[in-house]
């Protein structure tokens, strides 16, 4: 197990430096650079400025070394400097990092919570009426746009019924102690978390469904039954602790969608995450942003991947990784 | 505990444990409902074996999930009672019958390969029926577990006990089931196929494995098999089912060699003689009725060589035509 976990970080980690180069060569492929947005903002800049400023920053070398550059600057720890908003990356992601990590926790949790019972329930009364309600549950989740859901829960709860703020991170200009901030996020969050949620509520209630009837068909539930085992311990320990297992897959691939799955939400909330921002920086050519950001999808993906291949082996013993 | 001390029509005393009396159970199919079984009605004396035998869909297996009322929708027993030791389960509750199962009566699957949780351990899955129904802690529940693998004659026990179904071989996942079905003293035992799904050495070990238990505890088994030469070694009699119904019931030795029912003498007809060379297997005419358009009559009527107009016209009932010796037919045959 250890040296299959070691095997698989640095196979991890060799992905994720090939993918940095290649998110960097096509960012390179953009048209522009930085220089371009200084020329359009100073028409009178001269061609020798230009020059000196290509140089300056390094943009006249050969992307290889250019590469480099960034990566050496980045495994010293420096994450860079944002030529869009003038601080160093660190100090604009820092904060936007854990709003959104905040916001999409917040949902994934609720999801699971709503999501996980549902889908049980549902296979326990397949072809019931109920089954159907909540699969129609399900389905109105995902084929619902979350850009469509915000602007319709706002207009319900904010305006008709003002119970949430319309949008926002949390009320400014007040001081607030820690009760009171946890209290105030929360009111901000649930407008967001909601409609952030529906639409992975509807998906999971779907394969906890399906992975909870397959589960449940098999032998050793008719074993179990045989032994007088009560209901409830039967469907927990019997049946969800093997639906468990297909279900990893697709919990894990949700959680690395923690940092980049929330762009739409957060524009439509003005919610203070990284979402916009990294849409910002592709576009404006911020290159030290848009790099970091991709570098955290992307590892985010691969590590909740190595860790469902992990959790597989916890979940079922069967699979070994001698 | 009550039990009843009755006279069969043979003459010698028996203590029934189990009674089954025109046990029906219907599955409601899109189609329309079909009865799997259909009125069946036996007694199971204590320390007794008895063979269930029947081509695959005969109502065998279903009969068995009745009595341990594992019949799951659109499945119902929809009639008939089921008398174990006095007392009518078919009138329990599902939690009155949760603590019957598993504990007075148990029962032993076919696929030792899947009837086992593959992400529990055997031990785990042996202790949560063992603290049902013994009433014990989680220590004690160990102790009577590894004691029950050392009876099945499993080797390293306590190895075992700590392993996954996977990590055993299928005769020894048999073994293991056998352990857990008997690690709270049934009185009953329904056995549904024991040995189908293993190697005939194998099989032969556990058929072993069960007779000697069996004494051992003075255990009363139901045997399900659909292979004869199993039914000789293990069962004291033996009920023939065709199409959810009865037609024969006779002791092991009188059914094997003079059989009554045309279908029972062409069944045994068919099993291979070692030794002999044939050109080609004994068959049966035919095939079995679907059960959604049984004939009026007999149902074995379309494949009998004594068919006659009353075999049509009505259902022959189940009759003791020799002494002990039951069947449900109007011309049978070796009398």
């Amino acid at each position: 197990m250890t040296s299959f976990i070691i095997r698989r970080l640095i196979q991890t980690g060799i992905v994720i430096t090939l993918l940095s180069f290649f998110c960097y060569l096509l960012m390179t492929l953009m048209p522009g650079d930085p220089v371009d947005l200084m020329i359009s903002a100073n028409p009178n800049i001269t061609s020798e400025d230009i020059e000196r400023l290509r140089a300056l920053y390094g943009l006249d070398q050969p992307v290889l070394v250019r590469y480099w550059n960034w990566v050496s600057t980045i495994l010293s720890g420096d994450l860079g400097y944002s030529r869009t908003y003038r601080v160093p990356v660190q100090e604009l992601m820092g904060p936007r990092l854990i709003n959104t990590f905040i916001l999409s926790a917040a949902a994934l949790l609720v999801s699971i919570l709503i999501a996980l019972p549902l889908g049980i329930l549902a296979a326990l009364k397949k072809g019931t009426r109920l089954d159907y309600s909540i699969n129609m549950f399900a389905f109105t989740g995902i084929s619902i746009p979350s850009f469509w859901l915000a602007i319709v829960l706002i207009i319900v709860f904010a305006i008709w019924i003002p119970l949430f703020p319309a949008s926002g991170t949390r009320t400014v200009g007040v001081d607030l102690s820690f009760g009171e901030l946890l209290f105030d996020r929360i009111r901000y969050l649930v407008l967001p978390v909601l409609s952030l949620s529906l639409m992975s509520i509807g998906t999971f209630v779907r394969f906890t469904r399906s992975a909870m009837i397959e589960a449940m068909a098999n032998d050793y539930i008719r074993t179990a039954r045989a032994k007088g085992l009560s209901w409830p311990r039967i469907i927990v320990i019997h049946g969800f602790r093997n639906a468990l297992i297909p279900l990893i897959t697709i919990l894990a691939l949700s959680f690395s969608g923690l940092f980049s799955g929330a762009i739409i939400t957060e524009t439509v909330f003005s919610y203070q995450g990284v979402g916009s921002l990294v849409y910002e920086s592709i576009i404006s050519n911020d290159f030290n942003v848009a790099m970091v950001a991709f570098m955290i999808s992307v590892s985010m993906v691969l590590i909740f991947n190595l860790l469902a291949d992990i959790l597989y082996g916890v979940a079922d013993p069967r699979i070994s990784y001698s | 505990m009550s039990q009843t001390e009755t006279k069969n029509q043979s003459g010698t005393n028996r203590d029934i444990v189990v009674s089954v009396r025109n046990l029906e159970t219907t599955f409601h199919t899109k189609v329309g409902p079909i009865k799997a079984v259909n009125g069946v009605s036996y007694d199971i004396a204590r320390g007794e074996t008895l063979g269930i035998v029947g081509e695959s869909g005969c109502g065998k297996s279903v009969t068995s999930y009745s009595l341990m009322q594992l019949i799951e929708h659109p499945g119902e027993i929809s009639g008939g009672e089921v008398i174990l030791g006095g007392q009518d389960l078919l009138k329990l509750s599902e939690n009155e019958m949760q603590e019957m199962r598993g504990g007075k009566m148990a029962m032993i699957f076919q696929e030792p390969m899947t009837a086992l949780n593959p992400v529990l351990t055997v031990g785990y899955q042996m202790n949560e029926q063992i603290i049902k129904h013994m009433k014990v802690d989680e220590k004690e529940a160990r102790e009577r577990a590894i004691e029950m693998l050392k009876l099945v004659g499993i080797p390293s026990p306590e190895q075992r006990y700590e392993n996954y179904p996977h990590q055993l071989s299928g005769g020894m996942r048999q073994r293991a089931m056998i352990a857990m079905a008997l690690s709270c003293n049934p009185e009953f035992l329904i056995a549904d196929e024991p040995t189908t799904a293993l190697d005939v050495t194998i099989q032969a070990q556990i058929l072993e494995l069960i007779q000697s238990l069996q004494e051992r505890f003075n255990m009363t088994v139901q045997f399900i098999t659909h292979d004869l030469g199993v039914i000789s070694e293990i069962a004291d009699r033996v009920m023939v089912m065709y199409a959810g119904t009865t037609c024969e019931m006779a002791e092991t030795q009188k059914l094997l060699t003079s059989p009554l029912h045309p279908y029972t003498a062409a069944l045994i007809r068919s099993i291979p003689k070692f030794g002999s060379r044939v050109e080609k297997l004994e068959t049966i005419e035919g095939s079995v009725p679907s059960l959604f358009e049984l004939p009026k009559g007999c149902p074995f009527q379309n494949r009998c060589p004594n068919v006659s107009d009353k075999c049509k016209e009505s259902k022959p009932p189940l009759e003791e035509k020799r002494p002990g010796h039951q069947v449900a037919c109007f011309h049978p045959v070796n009398l």
